[in-house]
């Protein structure tokens, strides 16, 4: 998991998401699907979008746009799922579209400025500058971890 | 995962062996004490002792040595007679098999060793082996494990005294070899029943150019002296009786041993032959009865002493193979997936226009039996016989009537039950609780037996048994039943109930499983820690399962629970609300019935209940407390569940549509993600859409907190 800290270079996945770029470190995907009809779970927060079946194991799915406090907007079958793993556990995370896989010099990254509010906290890890496009790299951890305030 | 440490799969392997020799010992002493006394379960005992001396003796684990050998040595007085079984003695040796047991696992967790209780236990052993104390402790302790373990039944074996000496003559039929047959090893088999000359006749041996392999040429003359009885010979011949001529005669003289070996043989029907693996060299053949007693007898007869079959063994354990639990999983997850996608495959083909008569329907049909068989078959994998847990009850009452002075005797029944693993691992705790109650709460005093007309010892049963696809445990005590009316009194004194209640037996029984409730007089140590059957009831139903109290006053109580098969799979119903299909346990589901203008009632605006004969059932919109959808005008023709819930109140839930009753696999829900109110886990339907499974109690219980109306008794967190 730290192994990319000490690595040079880091590769990332970006995806599209309201319009914006946004990216994860790729070593956390475990694979890309299209987007199926979930099941949706009783009395859960707006975000979790419900479960559905990955070959046999069921996997909650989120709707990123919507956990990151974005615009939502109307889901289409060209939306896709990025399955992620953390810590164990698998998430299936909803974007609008996967972009591409760009390899980034750890240099270039530069640390999410301090903000303080706002309901997008702590959700950035970093940014990048790619071809004058501005990259957020998403904190997973962060991303997937629902503290009990979220929940309720 | 590679363990460098050879030495250490191997010890590990002794202390998984430690616990098969443990249970033949617990099983051994158990029969002893229901009065079987023979010298083969005394054997079983000691054996066991000897077995886990020895391993432990190769791994140096020296306190276990040394408590081994003096149990040992007592064990060996009572074997050999000198020393008589008396149930004091019986006590004292299960004592000592508890330690026994203590130690293998201390040693095998590297834990240090409390010297006090083993020492106790070997002062009154040794006073019980009286005579022969100390003095020969030393000599063989540091003990050489050696191959032990089926000597000890046939030292007899040598013992000529009641030898007789037998003529058989053995020549095989066509058939013999064509039904899969052979000669060598029922010659083997005689050779192990006592000393024994054979010499084979090949005379009908023709030349190699005429010689049909399949035909048997050869036949064979045993002069055998034995021990073993005319009928134990005969049975050598059992399974190739009418596919050979076999005759036995008893012959006089002992051994005497001469020409006279090539008799008069039986007249063979067909070309007596022999295509044997020990065929002297070919040019040898053509020739008339050659003594050939070296090659068919030398195998044979070097091994017989050690390796005499399990007959006379004990109640020798099936073949057992040791694999990996997670191997296993893998195995059941990946059995779920078939079953998941039979079924889906089952419904793209239903969606087809293909004939119900079609091969590929028929195979369809096929496909999906065999499913089902394999499902079975590996879900049977996983189940174990309940009796290592009644095992470890029968010592809870040991250790919980010495405690509290009473005279107990534990009853097992259908030890051989099997249930899944994860299910009598995550029963232990609920049932030592139980058996504890038993013993303290349930069984009165000896005075009280004795006053009462009963016999002095209390007898609490444990039994299990398979009824209608789940299991079916009970613990019943002879004790004097429930105190109903202290039962009462204590439940006002805490405030669990109103003073003015009238309650009906059942109802106060259940007042047991309330929680923080505690009947005995004085807390003892035992039992009444405050935890009480609540505990024991969240930990039955967390395994889906039902707990249920009856009793007797004067005659006992019986607690019963019934457990499903597996963790793995359920009988579920499916059913539609607001256009999500639901999977509800099917064995909390009483009865189904359809809402009628009078049959409902609305007390107050969200709180409407179901009359079902002359009693009052509260009604529960599934579809409103799931979120899925507003409160509806009307219930009126919707179609409603009555559920039982464990408290034995009954609840009503509007559902839109029964669909289907059906097995399904159950898959867990990644509960530290996020954690649904009123969903138990989920499951994938045939379309491959994942169904959420619901725990109904647990609806209830939500939608009475959201109400808040109190009349529904409160659920404590586990």
């Amino acid at each position: 998991m730290s192994g990319s800290d000490t690595a040079t270079s880091v590769e990332l996945l970006t995806f599209k998401l309201g319009g914006q770029e946004y990216s994860l470190d790729i070593m956390c995907v475990i694979e890309i699907r299209g987007w199926t009809r979930a099941t949706p779970l009783p009395h859960a927060p707006s975000f979790m979008k419900g479960v559905i079946n990955l070959r046999g194991t069921v996997l909650p799915v989120m709707d990123l746009a919507e956990r990151l406090g974005l615009p939502v907007t109307k889901h289409t079958n060209r939306n896709v799922i990025i399955v992620v793993k953390h810590e164990n556990s698998m998430t299936g995370l909803l974007v609008d579209a996967v972009s591409d896989i760009i390899t980034i010099a750890q240099d270039d990254l530069q640390p999410s400025p301090d903000v303080t509010s706002g309901s997008g906290q702590g959700f950035i890890k970093s940014l990048t500058l790619r071809d004058d496009q501005m990259i957020r790299i998403l904190d997973l951890a962060h991303v997937v971890k629902i503290l009990e305030s979220d929940a309720a | 995962m590679t363990n460098p440490d050879p030495m250490a799969e191997i010890r590990a392997s002794f202390f998984i062996e430690c616990e098969e020799l443990l249970e033949a010992m617990q099983d051994g002493l158990q029969t002893m004490d229901d009065g079987q006394q023979d010298s083969e379960t005394i054997n079983v005992v000691f054996r066991a002792v000897h077995s886990i001396k020895g391993g432990a003796g190769a791994f140096g684990l020296e306190p276990l040595v040394r408590f081994a050998h003096r149990y040992e040595t007592v064990m060996d007085q009572v074997r050999s007679e000198t020393l008589a079984i008396t149930s004091d003695l019986l006590k004292l040796f299960f004592r000592a098999a508890d330690h026994l047991s203590d130690l293998v696992r201390l040693c095998r967790d590297d834990m240090d060793i409390p010297q006090a209780e083993g020492d106790a236990i070997l002062a009154e052993l040794d006073l019980h082996a009286g005579a022969t104390p100390a003095e020969e402790e030393d000599e063989d302790i540091d003990f050489q494990p050696l191959g032990l373990s089926l000597d000890l039944d046939f030292g007899d074996d040598d013992d000529t005294t009641g030898t007789s000496s037998y003529r058989i003559t053995f020549a095989p039929a066509t058939e013999m070899f064509e039904t899969g047959n052979d000669a060598v090893p029922i010659l083997r088999a005689l050779a192990d029943l006592g000393d024994c000359t054979t010499t084979c006749d090949a005379e009908r041996v023709p030349a190699l150019a005429s010689l049909a392999p399949e035909t048997p040429y050869l036949s064979w003359t045993v002069m055998l002296s034995t021990t073993a009885a005319i009928d134990e010979i005969t049975s050598v011949f059992e399974f190739v009786d009418g596919l050979c001529t076999f005759a036995i005669e008893p012959v006089d003289n002992e051994v005497g041993f001469s020409d006279e070996a090539f008799p008069d043989l039986p007249p063979l029907d067909l070309l007596p032959e022999s295509e044997e693996v020990e065929l002297p060299p070919l040019d040898m053949l053509p020739e008339p009865a050659e003594q050939i007693s070296a090659p068919v007898e030398d195998t044979p007869v070097v091994a017989p002493k050690n390796e005499k079959p399990a007959r006379t063994a004990p109640a020798s354990p099936n073949a057992v193979v040791r694999v990996d639990l997670d191997r296993i999983e893998r195995l059941v997850n990946l059995v779920g997936e078939l079953v998941i996608n039979q079924a889906m495959l089952a419904q793209s083909l239903e969606s087809t226009t293909l004939s119900p008569h079609s091969d590929a329907m028929r195979g369809l049909g096929e496909f999906q039996r065999l499913t089902r068989d394999i499902q079975d078959s590996v879900m049977m994998i996983r189940a174990q016989p309940v009796k290592s847990m009644f095992q470890r009850m029968s010592r809870i009452v040991r250790e919980a009537s010495a405690a509290v002075g009473k005279d107990v005797r534990l009853v097992t029944d259908g030890e051989n039950t099997e249930v899944d693993k994860t299910v009598i691992e995550r029963l232990a705790d609920p049932l030592t609780h139980m058996i504890r109650n038993a013993v303290d709460h349930g069984l009165e005093d000896t005075d009280a037996r004795i006053a009462a007309g009963k016999p002095s010892q209390g007898q609490v049963r444990l039994s299990a048994a398979h009824r209608s696809g789940r299991v079916v445990i009970e613990i019943k005590d002879d004790g004097g039943g429930i105190n109903r009316p202290r039962v009462k009194q204590i439940a006002i004194d805490k405030g669990l109930i109103p003073a003015d209640s009238t309650l009906s037996d059942s109802e106060i029984d259940n007042l047991l499983f309330l929680p923080g409730f505690s009947t005995a007089a004085t807390v003892s140590d035992l039992s009444g820690r405050g935890v009480g059957m609540d505990v024991v009831r969240t930990a039955i139903q967390a395994l889906s399962g039902r707990i249920s109290i009856s009793s007797t006053k004067g005659e006992g109580t019986t607690f019963s629970i019934s457990l499903p098969l597996t963790l793995a799979v359920l009988d579920g119903m499916v059913i539609k609300v607001a256009d999500e299909t639901l999977v509800i346990p099917l064995n909390v589901v009483t009865e189904t019935l359809t809402l009628r203008a009078d049959n409902l009632d609305e007390i107050q605006p969200g709180l409407a209940v179901v009359r079902v004969r002359g009693s009052m059932v509260p009604l529960f919109d599934l579809g409103r407390h799931l979120g899925y959808r507003k409160q509806k005008e009307t219930y009126v023709d919707d179609i409603v569940l009555l559920i039982s819930k464990e408290d034995g109140n009954q609840a009503a839930l509007i559902v839109d549509e029964i669909q289907d009753q059906r097995q399904v696999v159950i898959k867990g829900l990644d509960d530290n993600f996020y954690r649904a109110p009123g969903i138990a886990a989920a499951t994938i339907l045939g379309d491959g859409q994942i169904a959420l499974i619901l725990d109904p109690s647990d609806i209830v219980t939500q939608a009475a907190q959201d109400a808040g109306h109190a009349n529904v008794p409160q659920k404590l967190e586990a």
